[in-house]
């Protein structure tokens, strides 16, 4: 069982708060869901829908088909109503639409008048409609107050108007709409269940890392994570500070955690770009830092509030000079939450600069997951403080230590002192020029680390067949459609997919022979959100092997199941 | 007790006569006055010739990027709140590159003490006009005369409400005088701009040492420093006279004395516990 809600109108009518509320309503209820949002960057009219994809099997990915289309205004209908399957829904206010629509499909609720009535605030139209819309899934209204009270954050008083305009779409649809009985949902086993974005998912993995310190200077699709920890910046004690601009934002960060703590910035590609001589500057100082880049569609301001993931290579090389990094794409909120917890530890572990690559498909995809686990995340204080710090005498902050690594100490907590210099440096960070010395230094900061770092990384996963005639190879946010699609295929065909969380330094084959599984295969087909195959030319770069066939999509929206699966078949 | 050998660094490689000598030591004396230890502060510049003092002294030290020494200074204040935070740059560095942080380093007023070494002119990389360099001024970069008007840092600050805004002259009689600007820059409460005018020898051939020192002139002793309007009028003056010494001044909360969570206790001193994190997971059910 599985079906498909959009609900689609302008900016400002609450679209978000409706769609969030009932996806988390069947979240609680027991169902898997996914959920995406589609949304132009403005704050008020335009085009804009949230899809909530819920099923009693695991699903990753959004449809094309849907099964109740929301509409909020009538554009949402001329638009969405091509989509709409057999026995499909269209719930709309006739008033608000301006039309009235007759056919099997429409379901009328009058929520406006009925607020009217009610003589109560008239967004409360909303709560009118998700009523209804629960009445026609066969619901009850036990659990929505919960909900409602979760999302909106409003007085109890609010939060009691809701409810009771709720209970009048509910009532609306259960006198007038009987017959649309075979749309009820069956009632699952009600469990506990986590529901969470790409987003939230890496600031709470930088909370449960003990990240102190994030300066950032907003940019769609990025500012969630700033909003997640500006959230708990009380309760846990984070400085959260909005920079004057992306320059200033890293350099606080380096500023940070050259003090002492834990620190962390974000941006999307545009405010990247301006990092980059910061990032370049972590790397020459050996000052641990964490960067989220939350990609959009470019060049330069490109669609502001969509998906892409254009910037691989951007990463990877960006900043000046050579120097070790490491570059994590999660494919889930789940891999986002674990892999920006690993950032923060191979950030302070080897003293240099950790990004975590998203885009705006994962950062506001929401998920359920039965539970993270808690008991895989990293902690280890790095750092050198207290007695061991006080005992330390003659402190150089680059001296030459076996593995590169030289003890991090803190500034101030004892008479050592601290040096670090963007120029090129001695062991005690002091300005140098020797051929010498600018020798052993590359050693240290990059020779000597980046063969450790790279044994960290771990290999593709894969999933579907052992021995696939049929590889499909994909990075970062295709993860969850991919598999799908996958999934749809594997019944007909030997097929299997690899994807890659963690792709530089690029993983080893020791654990696990990728390389090997693809070479044997019939053909691999490299899926991935942006125009040139990016990740296919850097598979190739690191081990030779070329994918047989590129799936690209560039206009800014995301892989949907039904059409990269038709896709994928064309080549089977 | 600090003395001053205690805060000798490496040799430095400024130009013989240079106006940053004496800032250093000007410097190092105003430290072993206010009796500050090298491991209690720290001083984070920039690049140029100025930003290089931190390497002639001995304290913690941040050599950052070229213009951006306020934001990293303003990071280290607000995890490490019990260090002296000193940020030290040219004027290319704090008023060209760095000129928008320096705006939002007057706004949020963090308890940073900025000094600027004002020599009217790029000298690191050999003669392009500043920020500060006279209009007309012809260099091999500005073929026509630098045609843009001189910026006023001063003017600017005031007008910002800057927590404190001093300027002196680094040159022989006047050292004392910037020995003690230096001395109140450091112990105000707040972000505090020290604008230094300093010759450079090499390639800055109108603002010469005697020209400064033909000048500079000190605000008479009856002047109110907390006189804004007053403050912003003898910001304005410049040419045949320069006014130096403590134009402003005032007692605006300090930035990171506004966040409640770093009040009893420096951030990076705060021990992390993973586990009273885990609850916030919660929230997502
Ligand atoms: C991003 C960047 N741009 C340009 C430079 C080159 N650069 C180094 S110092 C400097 C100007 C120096 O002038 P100032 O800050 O006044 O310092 P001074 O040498 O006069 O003390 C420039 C342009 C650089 N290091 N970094
Ligand atoms: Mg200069």
């Amino acid at each position: 069982m599985e079906y498909t809600i959009r609900i689609g109108g302008q900016a400002g009518q609450g679209l978000v708060v409706v769609g969030s509320s009932l996806a988390k309503y069947f979240s609680r209820k027991g169902f898997q869901v996914f959920t995406h949002k589609d949304y132009m960057s403005r704050v008020r009219g335009g085009h804009n829908f949230y899809q909530i994809r819920l099923a009693d099997h695991p699903i990753s990915s959004s449809r094309d088909r849907v099964d109740i289309l929301i509409a909020f205004d009538q554009e949402t209908i001329e638009r969405h109503r091509q989509y709409l399957s057999e026995s499909g829904i269209i719930v709309y206010d006739s008033e608000e639409s301006k039309k009235e629509f007759t056919g099997a499909e429409f379901v009328n609720i009058p929520a406006a008048s009925i607020v009217e009535e009610m003589e109560v605030h008239k967004v409360m139209a909303n709560s009118v409609i998700m009523g209804g819309v629960l009445a026609l899934l066969g619901f009850n209204l036990k659990i929505y107050g919960e909900v409602i009270g979760d999302i909106i954050h409003k007085s109890d008083e609010v939060i009691e108007t809701n409810i009771r305009a709720a209970q009048k779409g509910f009532d609306h649809v259960k006198e007038n709409f009987s017959d649309r009985s075979s749309h009820e949902l069956p009632d699952l086993e009600k469990k506990d269940q986590m529901f969470i974005n790409g987003n939230q998912a890496i600031g709470l993995g930088a909370l449960v890392s003990g990240c102190k310190f994030y300066a950032a200077y907003p940019m769609t699709p990025s500012t969630g994570i700033m909003n997640y920890l500006g959230s708990k910046a009380k309760k846990h004690r984070i400085v959260v500070e909005q920079a004057e601009d992306e320059i200033s934002a890293i350099n606080m960060t380096l500023g940070a955690s050259f003090g002492g703590v834990r620190a962390m910035t974000g941006s999307s590609g545009g405010g990247f770009a301006l990092m980059n001589e910061g990032l370049s500057l972590a790397a020459m100082t050996e000052i641990p830092v964490v960067i989220a880049e939350v990609q959009r569609p470019g060049p330069a301001t490109g669609l502001p509030t969509r998906t892409e993931q254009g910037d691989l290579n951007y990463v990877l090389y960006a900043g000046h000079g050579e120097f070790p990094r490491a570059v994590f794409t999660p494919g889930t909120p789940e891999q986002a939450f674990h892999l920006t917890n690993k950032a923060f530890h191979l950030a302070e572990k080897y003293q240099i600069p950790v990004i975590i690559q998203s885009d705006q498909y994962l950062a506001d995809s929401e998920w359920t997951f039965a539970k993270f686990d808690t008991d895989r995340l990293l902690w280890q204080d790095f750092r050198l403080r207290g007695d061991k710090l006080a005992e330390t005498d003659n402190y150089r902050r680059h001296a030459y230590t076996e593995n590169g690594i030289t003890p991090l100490a803190i500034p101030g907590e004892s008479k050592n002192l601290v040096v670090v210099d963007s120029d090129e440096h001695d062991e005690d960070g002091h300005i140098i020029e020797d051929a010498e010395t600018r020798n052993k230094m590359v050693r240290k900061r990059l020779f000597l680390k980046l063969p450790q770092l790279q044994k960290e990384i771990e290999p593709p996963a894969l999933y579907g067949a052992e021995n696939p005639e049929n590889i499909l190879v994909c990075f970062g946010s295709c993860l969850g459609v991919v598999k799908e699609a996958m999934e749809n295929l594997a019944a007909d065909h030997s097929l299997a997919m690899l994807h890659f969380s963690e792709v530089f330094p690029f993983p080893l084959t020791d654990k696990f022979d990728y390389v090997e599984l693809l070479t044997s295969a019939r053909q691999a087909i490299c899926i991935e959100n942006n125009a040139t195959g990016q990740f296919a030319r850097l598979l190739r770069s690191e081990t030779s092997f070329k994918c047989q066939v590129n799936i690209n999509k560039y206009d800014g929206r995301p892989f949907t199941l039904d059409s990269l699966t038709g896709e994928i078949n064309e080549y089977l | 007790m600090s003395t001053y050998e205690d805060y000798k660094g490496q040799e430095p490689a400024w130009c013989p006569g240079c106006g940053n000598f004496s800032i250093l030591k000007t410097l190092k004396n105003a430290l072993v006055d206010l009796d500050i230890e090298p491991h209690q502060f720290t001083i984070v510049s920039g690049i140029g010739q100025g930003a290089k003092l931190p390497h002639y002294t001995k304290c913690n030290t941040f050599n950052g990027l070229h213009g951006r020494t306020l934001p990293v200074a303003t990071g280290l204040k607000l995890v490490n709140s019990d260090m002296l935070v000193f940020a030290i740059g040219g004027d290319g560095d704090c008023y060209g590159e760095g000129g928008n942080h320096l705006i939002h380093a007057i706004r949020r007023n963090a308890n940073v003490t900025l000094f600027v070494h004002n020599n009217q002119i790029y000298a690191l990389t050999k003669g392009q006009a500043s920020p500060t360099t006279e209009k007309d001024t012809v260099t091999k970069t500005q073929p026509f005369g630098d045609l843009s008007s001189q910026f006023n840092p001063l003017a600017l600050a005031i007008s910002q409400n800057c927590g404190f805004v001093a300027r002196a002259f680094a040159g022989g009689p006047e050292l004392p005088f910037l020995q003690e600007i230096m001395k109140e820059a450091i112990n105000h409460k707040g972000f505090a701009l020290v604008d230094i005018l300093q010759n450079c020898i090499t390639f800055n051939k109108v603002n010469t040492f005697h020209w400064y020192k033909e000048r500079v002139y000190r605000l008479e002793d009856d002047y109110d420093p907390t006189d804004r309007v007053e403050a912003f009028k003898r910001s304005l003056e410049w040419g045949d006279n320069i006014p130096t010494g403590i134009f402003y001044r005032n007692d605006r909360a300090p930035f990171e004395k506004s966040f409640p969570i770093i009040l009893e206790e420096p951030l990076m001193r705060q021990r992390f516990s993973m586990s009273e994190t885990l609850d916030e997971m919660s929230e997502f059910y």
